[in-house]
């Protein structure tokens, strides 16, 4: 009951109170910082998901570049409605995903993690060397999506003739999130879960037990590629442009940080972390040029005294049931 | 060809001494240094400013870098590393300390020295020619030889003194380590120092030939992860083959595939993940470290 009634409260803030507290303010541009929390918490989501399964996964940025580019390219020059390159982007990351996936996921630890990082330096090159992504130029113009309705009843508004283009990004965004994390929870407790969990702990006796590691593994990854792809294209949409620089490698250790910030032992974690992470660096923007110095500082004293996250301040008696 | 050669070598040589330091500390705690990057473009502007600005022999410099960052290598593993590996339930919360400790060197760097590139005097002039074949600054042969030198002293060090031994014996076995009389806390605390003091070293020896910049930590780091990779994490000889392998495939790559633009680093990465398919733990590593 308790836990029905907390979602209820998350949707109702999320969904009523922040866009009537945003309008209240008149800060519209709080907006533009909330979507992109919410976008960066599904890419999060993902990396969470591997490190469910024991990797490290600093490469979430590769996937979020290659979603953005491939929605970009989908929407400018085959003309495809924005919506439908969304899954589309997610698949063909998800796709890559597994190609990459089958021989790197046999790396572990530290292997896997330096491998991930190269990654994103991969994508970035190959962006910037493919003649289809423009070079370092980009795509740019990209049009605001478009509308969707079927029978005549509109179920998506074109994003163009919006007065306000940015709420209904919030909305999108939250919505994407809102999936984004149920599906999340759904799987963390379903059966594919427990195995993955089996595979945290030790991955030959969870094989040795008939477990289909290598088979796991790639799923997992691919799931959290298509969370990648799927954040990296909405993103791309909302600046309306994509660069090779758009996710860099300082953005794929950003979403591990998020993951590790809120925790890595709660499905929760990764969104908690995005919006610290991220609400935290705005803020300190005030102190101008000490804004590095500060964050960096606060993220070492966090890691000083929680070093397992924001959510096991709260929580302490569910460590011992999630490790 | 010479040319090519003597190239591989010069880029090589420094790539060791980058891929050593990482090398050194992930044996020894299991830590992968994100801030390793950073610690070079360090040590580049302690010799910077001893050497450029306050104009110093460039030995002292050199030495003034080495001690800079070995004193803060110390300082990082006893009061940030050790209590954060005592306290945590994960081994990778310290990547995110790590993480953390480079945005804090970034912006140390950025208050204290600026975002501008920064040169020193060259410290020989001069170019070696032998007909043509090779051309070759004196200063860059001169540094080849210095990175050379130091290595070949590291590889002693470690191989013949007492705190050598301990080091390796830590690095082997921690507990076993311990259960023979090593003091365990104080060799982390010497070995981190060591490997931050060698990223010192680097960024001192190379500010004369390419002079430092902010941004140049980064991708140092990502370059010393693949030299890693490509060796075998947490192995010595490993770190120094990795190092000449990649200084010499950058080397081969920029001399041949220069007019197709850009891509030899794409090249590289890529036939990386494929000998990493092959071969997971590099040429020398033990297998999932």
């Amino acid at each position: 009951m308790i836990q029905w009634a907390g979602v209820a409260v998350f949707l109702l803030a999320i969904f009523i109170a922040i866009p009537g507290f945003v309008a209240a303010s008149g800060r519209s541009d709080l907006y533009y910082t909330l979507t992109s929390v919410a976008l960066l918490s599904i890419a999060s989501a993902g990396v969470w998901l591997t490190f469910y399964i024991g990797r490290i996964n600093i490469g979430q940025g590769a996937f979020a570049l290659i979603g953005a580019y491939v929605s970009a390219i989908l929407v400018t020059k085959a003309g495809i409605s924005f919506w439908l390159s969304l899954p589309l982007a997610g698949l063909f990351a998800a796709g890559v995903a597994v190609l990459i996936g089958l021989p790197i996921l046999r790396l572990r630890g530290v292997y896997f993690a330096m491998i991930s990082l190269v990654l994103t330096q991969v994508v970035t090159l190959t962006a910037l060397a493919l003649p289809i992504t423009n070079g370092a130029k980009g795509i740019t113009s990209i049009p605001l999506p478009g509308g969707v309705s079927i029978f005549g009843l509109t179920l998506i508004p074109d994003f163009a003739t919006l007065e306000n283009p940015r709420l209904a990004f919030y909305y999108a965004a939250s919505v994407l999130m809102v999936l984004t994390f149920a599906a999340m929870y759904r799987l963390v407790n379903s059966r594919l879960g427990h195995l993955c969990r089996s595979m945290q702990q030790n991955e030959e006796l969870a094989s040795s037990i008939g477990v289909n590691i290598s088979y796991i593994r790639v799923i997992v990854f691919s799931i959290s590629s298509f969370l990648g792809g799927i954040g990296g294209a909405m993103f791309g949409s909302i600046a309306q442009s994509v660069y090779p620089s758009s996710f860099q490698v300082a953005d794929s250790v950003n979403f591990m940080l998020n993951c590790f910030l809120g925790g890595l032992g709660y499905v929760f974690g990764p969104m908690l972390g995005t919006l610290v992470l991220y609400f935290g660096w705005d803020l300190l923007f005030e102190l101008g040029r000490f804004q590095l110095l500060a964050y960096s500082s606060l993220l070492i004293i966090l890691m000083l005294f929680l070093p397992n996250g924001l959510l096991s301040l709260r929580l302490p008696g569910k460590k011992g049931a999630d490790k | 060809m010479e040319q090519i050669l003597a190239n591989g070598i010069y880029l090589g040589a420094q790539y060791a001494m980058i891929a050593l330091g990482l090398t050194l500390i992930f044996a020894l705690m299991n830590v992968l240094n994100f801030a390793h990057g950073q610690m070079y473009v360090l040590g580049g502007f302690v010799t910077y400013t001893f050497y450029g600005q306050l104009g110093w022999p460039f030995v002292i410099a050199l030495l003034a870098s080495c001690i800079t960052l070995a004193v803060l290598g110390a300082l990082i593993e006893r009061f940030l590393f050790a209590p954060v590996i005592r306290r945590s339930s994960r081994e990778e919360s310290t990547m995110l300390l790590a993480a953390g400790l480079a945005f804090l060197f970034d912006a140390i760097i950025l208050l204290v020295f600026g975002e501008k590139q920064r040169g020193v005097p060259k410290i020989v002039d001069g170019v070696f020619n032998w007909d043509f074949k090779l051309i070759m600054p004196y200063d860059r042969i001169l540094i080849c030889i210095l990175a050379i030198l130091s290595i070949v002293t590291f590889i002693l060090f470690m191989q013949y003194s007492k705190t050598g031994r301990a080091l390796r014996a830590l690095a082997q076995d921690r507990t076993a380590a311990q259960l023979m009389g090593v003091n365990v806390s104080r060799y982390s605390m010497i070995g981190f120092a060591l490997g931050a003091m060698l990223a010192g070293l680097v960024g001192g020896l190379l500010v004369t030939i390419t002079g430092v910049n902010l941004g140049m930590g980064g991708p140092t780091s990502i370059k010393a992860f693949m030299m890693v990779m490509i060796g075998g994490a947490g192995v010595i000889s490993g770190a120094i083959a990795g190092g000449i392998i990649l200084g010499f495939m950058e080397a081969i790559g920029l001399a041949v595939l220069s007019q197709y633009g850009d891509i030899t680093y794409l090249l590289i990465f890529v036939s990386l993940m494929i000998f990493l398919a092959i071969r997971p733990q590099g040429l020398m590593g033990k297998p999932w470290g």
